[in-house]
């Protein structure tokens, strides 16, 4: 049977760049919600596991109650070419976001090839833990399309999104992305530019002083994060925290707040960078300060 | 006979008394905690409610079923006894049953 899809996110299309871990939770929140996705990276074997993990989120997701009820979900295409999703062969496009890795390089080089593909006026949504947008914004054709958003892990469960407005973001972009958020039942809270904007600039210090303490042996994984949540009320500790995540992006989200600030307490502290060598990257990994069992 | 796989779990099942004890070891073995039947897994205290998907992939792995459409609820994850009442409905309900 056929009949109108009354999904509020029906008629929109998002492209996603970067089947990551952010990628695929941003695609995941967004199929959940009825809007359809293209999903593109260039690395094959992420692009291989990449409907069935954003299906297995989509599923946690929906077990967690954070879908609304009678959504039809939105299609996720992966066999895409960014050339295709730009010229609206997959159909019109409502933002494209990037999510590939918090590397500042990688990110200008992908928004360059993107912003010069889209029709102008399309929102591209960087997705970013601590990068600058101003400092994106020099890699795009049009600086006024550019916008920054921060979206927590797991994005389909976590319902505030940061978003950050460069300097040259026009007024059009930041509606038409807070309007994005509205359809995915998110609440935004719009944020000036800096380095790290207002989360990261405060919890990613946080946290590797964290691991500084543990480092030290003052205390367990374990006793540093029941004493914050605790004593403090922090949801889950700053080392469970670290480990979602991800801590190879946790270290270079904290160098380039430290490149950029100069503060010390940015510096990624020697058992982080441990860690991140040995391939303990945290829950994705399946082993970071704690041990997991299937990949979220 | 259908069975509808949207209905509320009901706390028995059949084979309670030969699935609790496998949960129970899955459970102990991930948390390093003992699980009473009807000991609320995500209630203060518990476990990360990110945790139940890793229960449902166990289940849907260990005993050849799928949970799909309303039935992917937490409270059917709650507890070992509702788990095992879940199964035990999906086990027997014929193919096709679930996935709305």
């Amino acid at each position: 049977m056929t009949g109108q899809n009354t999904t509020p996110g029906a008629a929109q299309r998002l492209a996603v760049l970067g089947a990551g871990v952010m990628g695929t939770g941003i695609a995941a929140l967004a199929i959940g919600h009825g809007i359809a996705v293209s999903m593109i990276d260039v690395d094959r074997r992420r692009m291989a596991e990449a409907t069935d993990r954003v299906d297995r989120q989509v599923r946690t997701a929906r077990l967690m109650g954070a879908l609304p009820e009678g959504t039809r979900p939105g299609v996720l295409d992966v066999g895409v070419s960014l050339a295709d999703v730009s010229t609206g062969r997959t159909g019109p496009l409502t933002a494209v976001v990037e999510a590939v890795t918090e590397d500042p390089n990688a990110k200008a080089k992908v928004l360059a090839d993107v912003s010069a593909l889209v029709a102008p006026g399309t929102p591209v949504v960087s997705n970013t833990s601590s990068i600058p947008i101003g400092e994106l914004a020099r890699s795009v054709a049009r600086p006024e399309d550019l916008i920054g958003s921060h979206f927590m892990n797991p994005p389909y469960l976590i319902r505030t999104v940061e978003v950050i407005r460069g300097p040259r973001t026009g007024p059009h972009t930041l509606a038409a992305v807070r309007g994005l958020l509205t359809t995915l039942g998110r609440e935004s809270v719009v944020v000036e530019d800096a380095p790290g904007f207002v989360t990261s600039r405060i919890l990613h210090p946080m946290i590797n002083s964290a691991v500084r303490v543990v480092a030290a042996g003052t205390a367990s994984v374990e006793s540093v994060d029941k004493l914050l949540q605790g004593c403090l009320g922090h949801p889950t500790g700053p080392l469970r925290t670290a480990d979602l995540i991800g801590l190879d992006n946790l270290v270079d989200s904290l160098w380039v707040l430290h490149e950029r600030t100069g503060d010390e307490n940015c510096r990624p502290c020697e058992l982080l960078l441990t860690k991140v060598r040995s391939g303990h990257l945290g829950r994705k990994s399946g082993r970071g300060f704690y041990h997991y069992e299937g990949d979220l | 006979m259908t069975v509808p796989s949207d209905q509320e779990v009901s706390d028995t099942g059949d084979r309670f008394d030969t699935a609790a004890p496998e949960l129970v070891r899955f459970l102990t073995a991930r948390t390093g905690r003992t699980w009473p039947p009807d000991t609320d897994l995500f209630a203060t205290g518990g476990l990360s409610s990110l945790f139940a998907m890793e229960l449902v992939v166990h289940l849907e792995q260990t005993y050849g079923v799928s949970v799909r459409g309303t039935d992917l609820r937490l409270d059917n994850f709650r507890t070992v006894r509702r788990m095992v009442a879940l199964v035990d409905r999906l086990r027997n309900s014929e193919p096709g049953d679930h996935g709305a």
